[in-house]
């Protein structure tokens, strides 16, 4: 109950700190600049130069925050990535050699290479499937909901479910694993899907497109909605049939949206780790990048260069997109 | 009609796409009200209609026997409490099913059995059944569904899932509220105001949306155990959770934030500041009440994330028992009580509940947040 009466003190408090902080600011800035001196220079001026402080004072906090837990970080991981296990002695590029060399991180990274592969491209194209035929019927909006529900579901909730899916008995006892059940019906033999090397990553995949879809469903749904009719409608005068029209004629027109979905599914691919740590630890030849950062953070007390190091890897992956992303940002910006 | 048979396979589409897509979520439903000794042994889908089981029971060894004109007769149930029907009973295991239910099966020495439909048996014989084993008696029975809410009791108050439900409520809300006003008016000053290094500033925030979470983790938490140790506090703390999730919400909030800002009418604002308004007087009474979609788009983005978030909790609030989020709690029993199905869904249910009903009633601002913060 303590822990409840923190909380409820702490979020009132953090208010509390931050409308003063805004105010307080903002009200000292007017005072030490009025804007009111009854001499029309003075006053043009202190509006000036309270213009120029103001959107200082206003973004102060967030520039704050994003410099220490964001920015500041990227540099000191980068730092550490040349540094030994607690961080101190400088040990140039051993961390990165060891790294190429352990067959821990190769097996991690050609395993994210193929999610990377896969995840994006399913899930994409399950979400423009998903959100072409929903369009199309009366009870497509609660279709969505329920295609679009496990966005909320966490990865470890999202990982128990699927667990039960892929459950696996041995020998006789009757499967309660609707996957196994289902093979079993069709005259196969069960497996233990998770503990089966390379195609374990497959069916760690499914979880994570699963609760992508209906992200990339959402999306390009509306993205198909701001079609113009008339591209449509000139193409049914053409004589194009329903497929044409949506692969000659739709599709094109949302590329856009269609890379910037790809793009975010791949950002979530990259830092996927949950859904591995609860699934398999690693284990089975399952590994991925950020499972295997965290393990090297913690394990044996933790090895902060190595754990840096293989932080420094992902950003380095990432980074392609960032640069695409600001890109476009600035480009849309000239463009307002 | 050429129109019709395609109709219908749009439909047939839609239909697998939501089974595929509920059918693993709604199996672990079922699973978390059975019986736990049921899931065992046969799958959830068979819960709904009767189960036909094997099973035996062994009757006691002569206790409760009536004693009438020198035969001996013990009676009693072979469902031991639940419910059934039996409908063929054996006395081997190479025969389980030699008798139907009903019928009278001779044990040799004068001694027979009999089990009726409702599972009451009868052994009845010249001899008391005291000092030997306990009869055994095979049976087939279906088993009407049986849901119970034992296995919900059983993770809220055993297994600790309550204080972690409530763990993660102290983790979730205030780093939602938290970001939210910072966000705010760091977005308003990115969309209203005229500073230089104003275009600089919101690329930035765009790259930073894509900066891994990786990356902070090691030099945060050497940040966090430096000014613990130097100011005598535990660094692992709900504060710095809190602030932690507030870095790392931050981005998307200011632009989200910011992309709706920047859309709303030129000519109220202008006509504000003819009128002698200053710039926090337009944002806390023009411009915050008019963001109030993209502000809750934005809390449930973060809530959710809080919510379901297992990394930030793990590192920088720690494994200890008494600090476990939910979503920490359902690995560890992942771990510990892994083939014990009844604990893990119940569990998983708990911690996917508050998500699924924030998800299904505010679902209108959580698309629209989505469109906001990705479509360009």
């Amino acid at each position: 109950m303590v822990q409840v009466w923190t909380a409820l003190f702490t979020i009132v408090l953090g208010i509390f700190a931050a409308v003063s902080w805004f105010w307080g600011a903002n009200f000292c800035l007017d005072r030490l600049l009025p804007a009111r001196t009854g001499d029309p220079v003075r006053n043009a001026r202190n509006i000036h130069r309270a213009g120029l402080i103001r959107p200082w004072l206003f973004l102060g906090p967030a520039i704050l925050a994003l410099g220490l837990y964001l920015v500041y970080p990227v540099w000191e991981s980068l730092f550490l990535s040349f540094h030994g296990k607690s961080g101190r002695e400088f040990v140039g590029a051993a961390n990165y050699r060891w790294l190429f060399a352990d067959p821990g991180f190769r097996e991690s990274i050609i395993n994210n290479f193929l999610w990377l592969l896969v995840v994006p491209a399913a899930s994409t194209f399950l979400g423009l499937l998903a959100a072409a035929l929903t369009d199309r019927i009366a009870w497509g909006n609660l279709a969505k909901s329920l295609i679009f529900m496990p966005m909320a579901i966490s990865f470890v909730g999202a990982a128990v479910i699927w667990k039960f899916v892929y459950d696996y008995r041995s020998g006789d006892d009757a499967q309660i694993g609707i996957l196994n059940a289902l093979v079993t019906w069709f005259g196969g033999d069960p497996q233990a899907w998770i503990a089966l090397p390379f195609w374990n990553n497959f069916f760690l995949m499914a979880i994570l497109v699963w609760i992508q879809t209906g992200f990339a469903m959402v999306i390009l749904s509306a993205a198909l909605r701001g079609i113009p009719e008339e591209t449509i409608e000139a193409a049914v005068l053409d004589g194009a049939n329903g497929i044409q029209i949506f692969f000659r004629i739709m599709v094109p027109q949302i590329w856009g949206t269609i890379a910037v979905v790809w793009t975010t599914i791949t950002i979530t691919v990259l830092k996927v780790f949950d859904i591995v740590l609860a699934m398999t630890n690693g284990q089975w030849k399952s590994n991925v990048l950020a499972n295997l950062m965290f393990d090297w953070m913690f394990r044996g007390g933790g090895d902060f260069g190595r754990g840096a190091a293989i932080a420094i890897v992902i950003m380095a992956l990432v980074t392609p997109i960032m640069i695409w992303n600001i890109r476009n940002a600035r480009a849309e910006m000239e463009g307002r | 009609m050429a129109n019709n048979p395609y109709r219908w396979a749009v439909h047939l589409s839609v239909v697998l796409f939501v089974v595929l897509w509920t059918l693993p979520t709604f199996g672990l439903f079922v699973t978390s009200f059975r019986d736990k000794d049921q899931i065992a042994v046969s799958g959830w889908w068979t819960a709904l209609g009767s189960a036909t089981r094997n099973d035996m029971f062994r009757a006691p060894a002569g206790e409760g026997e009536v004693e009438e004109g020198g035969r001996f007769t013990l009676t009693g149930s072979v469902f031991a409490g639940a419910g059934g029907h039996v409908k063929a009973f054996g006395i081997s295991s190479k025969a389980p099913d030699a008798f139907a239910a009903g019928e009278s099966a001779d044990l040799g020495d004068g001694e027979s059995l009999t089990v009726a439909q409702d599972g009451t048996f009868t052994l009845a014989g010249p001899e008391s059944f005291k000092d030997r084993r306990g009869q055994r008696i095979f049976f087939t029975a279906t088993t009407p569904p049986a849901f119970t809410l034992d296995n919900y009791r059983a993770v809220l108050f055993a297994e600790g899932l309550g204080r972690s439900f409530l763990n993660s409520a102290t983790v979730a809300i205030p780093s939602t509220v938290i970001p939210i006003l910072i966000a705010a008016f760091a977005a308003y000053a990115l969309s209203w105001m005229q500073f230089p290094g104003r275009a600089l500033l919101v690329a930035a925030i765009v790259g930073l949306l894509v900066v891994p979470l990786q990356m902070s983790l090691i030099p945060l938490l050497r940040i966090y155990n430096a000014a613990g140790q130097a100011l005598g506090f535990d660094p692992k703390s709900y504060i710095g959770i809190w602030l932690a999730h507030t870095g790392f919400g931050l981005p998307l909030a200011i632009y989200l934030l910011r992309n709706y800002m920047v859309g709303l009418p030129k000519e109220i604002m202008e006509s504000a500041r003819v009128d002698g308004a200053t710039d926090f007087q337009i944002f806390t009474r023009i411009v915050l009440p008019l963001s109030f979609p993209a502000l809750a788009s934005f809390a449930i983005f973060q809530f959710l994330w809080t919510w379901n978030d297992l990394l930030v909790a793990l590192v920088f609030l720690g494994p200890q028992d008494d600090k476990l989020v939910l979503t920490g709690r359902l690995v560890n029993l992942l771990g510990s009580r892994g083939g014990d199905w009844e604990i893990l869904a119940a569990s998983a249910f708990v911690s996917i509940a508050v998500p699924i009903l924030v998800f299904f009633a505010l679902q209108k601002y959580l698309v629209r947040g989505l469109l906001a913060g990705s479509v360009k």
